[in-house]
């Protein structure tokens, strides 16, 4: 985690700060969620508690938190209260290993009489070389949660509940896992912070053994991948159980699915779950896709910096990463409206629609995008 | 390995955080009598005639079965896509896309076959 004192706080510091960001950003999203809600049907929402009813989630949580607490009789007690904190560790290893600006570099500064030597703090949790395939395995145990809350609730909704969530996230995720190969071809590389670094200059590629440089345009993985951006963004919300996919929960069918049983702080432990995933799609969606932190021809690390030259190297470096993380928290939040417009626009599919969507349909065009992506780069990249 | 001691503290603080939580929302909690009734499952509103843990479809164990063979091809893909980029650069290009086509062709033959063996159908 570092090498001495200050960089190992900081560092502990930095993943604390990042997981209570994702902690906090849920009362705000369903408050986002119920009034676009309530705007989308001709309603107001709430509206009532605190200015535009911001602090409506306040005063829930209070509620949340004074509710009575039991477990259901004849269920297990131990699984029962496990699932809600299991549900909280996969979104939080995941989006923490996802890089949100670019690094900060502190020159060496004296303090108490030592002097701290430079250092570079990302500006995410950890960062690994393998980092895609880290996220894609840990955002993939959600289902253990899932499934310990319907089997601890000893209840059929729930069972079948839990049941029909873990199919549909495993079916799902071999599309996931196999849109994102087409991306790995174009960058060959597993590190989220290789990928943005190249997607942050203007669009480059190669035409039959020659590069080809178009200016103001950037480099963004959308423009070689269309097909895969829309397969992941399908792919991603089977994953995180929302509306249109939403089986596991469907209330005319299973009362509330896998969290039946569930009411209070625990139920919302699972919001926070499923709200950190969307968070994680999001920002997964905008690093393959749109450039990370950066878009190229005015918010680039480069002339970002230039805007905060007169300051020196390292008020420069940590202006500079915080403009960047704004940038991309502006996407990352444009994509989390994304999946609440969609919830209230498309209604939910049936049970067989779903698996037949995502293994008859997804998973071949998965695969042929695959196909097509390799031949193409193999044409154009050899010198003829 | 060294690598992973943040993934493990962070793990630790996380599961420390709900626990906690779990413990204050039991403090907070206002107490009620717990009768027979409202320790029941949860149904609809007859008491429960469950015995027994309920009955699992046998489909959703063959989706898991076949899902495991897809998703390990699909990880053999990984690497590949890592290491194109220089193969192509190298000159071998056409070797490593031939042999990823037969792999593929394989796969594209399970998938095949699979949807004819009428292995997904949900009815």
């Amino acid at each position: 985690m570092g090498n001495d004192v200050f960089e190992i706080t900081v560092n502990f510091i930095k993943m604390v700060v990042i997981f209570l960001m994702m902690v906090q950003l849920v009362p705000l999203l369903v408050w986002v969620e119920r009034r676009a809600c309530a705007y989308m049907q001709n309603r107001f929402g709430p509206n009532r508690v605190g200015p535009l009813g911001l602090t409506q989630l306040l005063a829930d949580a209070v509620k949340f938190i004074t509710k009575e607490e039991f477990a259901p009789g004849n269920g297990n007690k131990f699984m029962f209260y496990a699932a809600p904190v299991i549900a909280l560790i996969p979104a939080t290893l995941a989006l923490n290993a996802i890089p949100l600006s670019i690094p900060i570099n502190v020159a060496s500064f004296e303090w108490l009489g030592h002097t701290w030597g430079p250092y570079i703090f990302k500006f995410q949790g950890y960062d690994f070389n393998i980092g895609i395939v880290f996220v894609l395995a840990v955002s993939s145990l959600a289902a253990y949660s899932l499934l310990l809350a319907g089997y601890g609730s000893a209840n059929k909704f729930a069972m079948y509940g839990a049941l029909r969530a873990s199919a549909q996230t495993i079916s799902y995720e071999l599309a996931m896992g196999l849109s994102l190969v087409g991306i790995l071809l174009l960058f060959n590389t597993f590190s989220f912070s290789e990928i943005v670094t190249a997607q942050s200059g203007p669009l480059s590629f190669y035409f039959f053994g020659k590069v080809i440089t178009v200016a103001s345009v950037p480099n963004w993985g959308i423009i070689y991948q269309p097909v895969g951006a829309v397969l992941l963004m399908a792919a991603m919300f089977a994953e995180t159980n929302r509306l249109p996919f939403d089986l596991p929960e469907a209330e005319g069918e299973l009362v509330a699915g896998y969290h039946t049983e569930y009411g209070g702080i625990k139920m919302n432990m699972f919001y926070i779950g499923e709200y950190g995933h969307m968070l994680v799609a999001s920002a997964l969606m905008v690093i393959f896709y749109f450039g990370g932190c950066t878009i190229y021809p005015w918010l680039t690390p480069d002339t970002v910096n230039a805007w905060f030259a007169n300051y020196g190297g390292t008020t420069a470096s940590i202006l500079t990463a915080f403009v960047l993380f704004a940038v991309m928290m502006a996407k990352i939040l444009f994509f989390l409206w994304f999946f609440v417009w969609v919830r209230w626009t498309l209604p939910r599919f049936r049970y067989d629609q779903l698996m037949d969507l995502g293994w008859k349909t997804m998973l071949p065009w998965a695969l042929g995008n695959t196909i097509v992506t390799a031949v193409v780069i193999f044409i154009m990249r050899t010198k003829w | 390995m060294s690598q992973l001691v943040p993934v493990f503290v962070l793990s630790i603080f996380v599961v420390v955080f709900g626990i906690i939580i779990e413990i204050v929302a039991n403090i907070c909690s206002t107490a009620g009598k717990k009768t027979s009734t409202k320790l029941e499952s949860y149904e609809c509103g007859l008491p429960s005639d469950q015995s027994g843990p309920t009955r699992i479809p046998i489909k959703f164990y063959l989706t898991a079965i076949l899902f495991i063979l897809f998703d390990i091809e699909i990880i053999f893909m990984y690497p590949w896509a890592l290491t194109y980029g220089d193969f192509i650069s190298s000159g071998l290009g056409a070797y490593i896309l031939g042999s990823m086509g037969f792999f593929l062709l394989v796969f594209i033959f399970g998938l095949f076959w699979e949807v004819k063996s009428k292995a997904l159908e949900w009815e």
